[in-house]
């Protein structure tokens, strides 16, 4: 029965991606308030274009994605990030 | 019921440093003839801003944080309003986790954790 696993030749190999296993950073290390004023630390939860990162891609949990949309746009308001870009920040 | 309020606000680039620091200290005296109790205060100094505002490119940041009434929040923002050197402001509520993390960034650096790469990882798809 075994055989017949590899009788299937790939011509190369699927590469299949190991899932890095996502964990919420703010569950993880403890940090319980997110610093509007802090644009570098934000900036870890924006794309290229200056938008917010959704939560299927940073992995972090709900309550701490909503703490850092708010703290990201009180940041856009004060002109620390920008609403919109391209080059990459 | 008096509350611990910290407010940012931004000053046109074109102001000497006298009248930025006068700037400064009309805003502080408003806040204190209303009986605010000002705990910190930080000057960010002359800073670029992400987008013009005003056709101005950078500007000079203000913080003061001060405990009191939530009435002089009113005040304080028609003054700002009043005043044509404030190019932006924005005052918020500071809740139980905001005053410790300013508590312990006032007294030593804030650990940023920097163990992780940039979040938003290669298999980001462009949507």
């Amino acid at each position: 029965m075994a055989t017949n696993q590899s009788e299937i030749r790939y011509l190369t190999p699927p590469t299949i991606e190991v899932q890095k296993k996502k964990f919420c950073r703010f569950l993880k290390s403890g940090i319980k308030y997110v610093d509007y004023k802090d644009p570098e630390f934000l900036k870890r939860f924006l794309n290229e274009q200056g938008k917010i990162l959704p939560r299927r891609i940073t992995g972090t949990s709900v309550k701490y994605q909503r703490k850092v949309s708010v703290a990201i746009k009180k940041a856009r308001h004060l002109a620390m990030l920008p609403y919109v870009t391209d080059l990459m920040k | 019921m008096s509350n611990q309020y910290e407010t940012v606000f931004i000053l046109t680039p074109v102001l000497s440093e006298v009248q930025m620091k006068e700037a400064v200290k009309k805003f502080r005296k408003v806040l204190t003839d209303n009986g605010a109790e000002i705990i910190h205060e930080e000057d960010w100094g002359l800073r670029k801003l992400a987008y013009p505002i005003r056709k101005m490119s950078n500007g000079f940041y203000n913080l003061i944080e001060f405990t009191g009434e939530s009435k002089i929040i009113d005040t304080l923002e028609i003054a700002y309003r009043r005043d044509e050197r404030v190019i932006r402001f924005l005052t918020t509520r500071m809740e139980k986790y905001a005053v410790e993390w300013a508590v312990k960034k006032r007294s030593g650096k804030k650990p940023v954790i920097a163990d992780d790469e940039p979040v938003n990882v290669i298999n980001e798809k462009e949507e």
